[in-house]
């Protein structure tokens, strides 16, 4: 069952900060000269005069935003992910993080879907490296829902964040009754045959596969993770526990991101075999969306076919030829 | 509180004071910089006994001027002026860089009230500046925003990426000064003092912050009361962004600290610290009043 098209996070993230930025006048948006691709390009046009243009230099914007914050503003950054956590990580790691100022830094363009634009847009570990930033809270919306409510939560809550905000139209996974809480997973189905765990917009797809998989007899429990920072590792445990067996899926390297995220927590909560689907320690490149997706092995057909032949692996493994049982767990 | 106006007299004998706890410091912690800061204690005696608009019994003042030190390694500079100005005891000038002080290696705003910037990886502070004198500007503030760059700090990309955006948006309530004490930690090679020349001519730096559109003024970073005008006169600039470049000398006060680039974070022997002292010690003369 595919979803139904929504609107892709970036124009979510222009749409609502304009908003908020209306009763709230601490809020400013800093752009290193991409509003136009961000979704900025709104802000500019509601509240000229909270629209700082900073160029193309991210590592002075970032450390901007940080003076800003201690005057008591909001400042809210919009420039690629490759651009605010490769370039200007000093920046923040010495201005935003240790300090600990109220600085939100969206990073655009995500993941392998960058416009065409190759591996050198494409970042792969901006989660990675910001998980390794005491003092930041990182979120990855899913869809327009939950982004929206998101970057409420993000302007309303004191502290550094870092958001992912994806490029590409994402479908619409929440209904409008759905309430995202900061800190907590959300369970997207229940089966005991294995426990899927996603963030970001890769969740629409999982969740797709999910349900392509329930069609060939295979059920998941999906855990959702829109905040990668706290970890909720309560919910994890839980869901974990559920199947014995866990196969993480992430629009990111598999070193260090959700995947080593879970696979942390696990160890001490929960020690079950966690398999991690994402993209190997390898750069990306350009290409129309649905390839890209599809040679990462990160579009829902892709990520049902994964996970089908990782849990015959498994059943082979625990139930070999000769009939004998290997604990894995 | 009033702020008494100290004479030009007595912020000479202050900024000996500050020299003298700088010295005294460095050497109990057996760690930190002394070059860098020595060029610096003049400059910030002026600003923050003098210019800078501030209520030291309310470090968190919203209209008190900005003070960044983006040479951040010259923190037990920074330090000894704010405890000589009543931010907090002289005496704990001891702790200086030991565990669990408030005086951390490179300043810390989260552990010493008064910091308006953690700041020490080179060029970072002078972007937050940039972001206070922006905020002063949205926030219909009347503050001035100061910071103070080392020359060799000028190295640093970030500085001129600031720059460009701080003439961008004629933040003229930014002050920058330029410590330039003409060397760094190791320097290039090249004619000078011990074979090490200066990052950069009098006229490169002078040049370059004029080519980003700053006014630029200069000043002998020794003469207290010539600080005090050069910085006053930066302050009302209008319409763009100043920079005032502090001609000092690196280790100034010491002899044998002076223009000597392995001073740059040496630690004094007890004997180079007593010979530091003593030449750092009020003139007798003067004290008895002539």
């Amino acid at each position: 069952m595919a979803l139904p098209a929504g609107k892709a996070l970036r124009v979510v993230f222009g749409e609502t900060l304009t908003e908020v930025a209306k009763t709230d006048p601490r809020v400013v948006v800093l752009d290193g000269d991409v509003a136009s691709s961000t979704g900025a390009e709104l802000f500019e046009t509601e509240h000229p005069d909270r629209f700082l243009q900073m160029g193309i230099a991210e590592q002075n914007m970032l450390g901007v935003a940080a003076g800003l914050a201690t005057v008591g503003f909001i400042p809210v950054i919009s420039t690629f992910a490759c651009f605010a956590v490769g370039r200007a990580f000093d920046s923040i790691r010495v201005l935003i993080a240790q300090p600990g100022l109220n600085v939100k830094i969206a990073g655009g363009y995500v993941g392998l879907l960058t416009a065409s634009t190759g591996k050198t847009h494409q970042i792969f570990n901006d989660v990675a490296i910001m998980r390794s930033l005491a003092n930041v809270s990182i979120l990855a919306p899913a869809d327009e829902v939950e982004a929206e409510q998101a970057i409420r939560a993000m302007v309303a809550i004191d502290g550094p964040f870092y958001m992912q905000v994806a490029r590409e139209p994402s479908p619409v996974l929440f209904g409008p009754d759905y309430r995202f809480e900061f800190g907590r997973a959300v369970k997207l189905r229940v089966g005991s045959d294995v426990t899927l765990v996603s963030t970001g917009v890769e969740t629409t797809r999982v969740f797709e596969a999910a349900e392509a998989l329930a069609g060939r007899g295979i059920e998941a429990t999906l855990l959702h993770v829109p905040t990668i920072k706290p970890l909720d590792e309560d919910a994890l445990a839980e869901a974990a526990a559920v199947s014995g067996f866990v196969v993480v899926v992430e629009e990111q390297s598999i070193l260090g991101g959700l995947g080593g995220a879970v696979a942390e927590a696990l160890s001490d909560r929960q020690p079950v075999v966690v398999k991690r689907l994402g993209i190997p320690d390898i750069y990306g490149e350009s290409g129309p969306n649905d390839l890209v997706l599809d040679k990462y092995r990160l579009s829902a057909s892709k990520v049902a076919e994964d996970v089908e032949a990782l849990l015959a692996s498994r059943r082979q493994l625990l139930h070999g030829s000769n009939g004998g049982h290997v604990a894995l767990t | 509180m009033t702020v008494v106006q100290a004479s030009t007299g007595n912020l000479e004998a202050t900024a000996r004071q500050a020299r003298r706890e700088i010295v005294k410091a460095v050497a109990h912690a057996k760690a930190g910089h002394l070059g860098g800061p020595l060029s610096a204690t003049d400059i910030l005696t002026a600003l923050y006994f003098r210019v800078l608009n501030i209520r030291p019994e309310e470090p968190d003042w919203p209209d008190r001027d900005r003070f960044v030190l983006s040479k951040g390694h010259s923190s037990i500079a920074l330090y000894a002026v704010l405890a000589l100005r009543g931010y907090f005891p002289v005496a704990e000038l001891s702790t200086f860089d030991a565990i669990d002080s408030r005086l951390q290696g490179h300043p810390d705003m989260n552990s010493l009230a008064g910091l308006d910037m953690s700041s020490g990886s080179l060029g970072l502070g002078f972007s937050a500046a940039i972001g206070m004198a922006l905020g002063a500007r949205l926030a219909h503030r009347s503050f001035t925003t100061f910071v103070m760059l080392g020359d060799g700090e000028c190295n640093e990309g970030i500085v001129w990426e600031g720059a460009h955006v701080a003439q961008r948006h004629a933040l003229d309530h930014l002050v920058a000064i330029v410590d330039k004490n003409q060397l760094q930690q190791f320097n290039w090679r090249g004619e000078g003092p011990h074979g090490r020349r200066a990052p950069y001519t009098d006229s490169e730096l002078r040049d370059r912050w004029s080519a980003f559109g700053w006014a630029v003024s200069e000043v002998d970073g020794h003469d207290i009361e010539a600080v005090v005008e050069a910085l006053e006169a930066a302050r009302n600039v209008v319409g763009q962004p100043a920079v005032v470049i502090a001609h000092t000398v690196k280790g100034k006060g010491v002899s044998f600290m002076e223009n000597d680039f392995r001073w740059h974070s040496k630690v004094p022997t007890d004997e180079e610290l007593a010979t530091a002292l003593a030449e750092l010690a009020e003139p007798t003369v003067q004290r008895s009043g002539a």
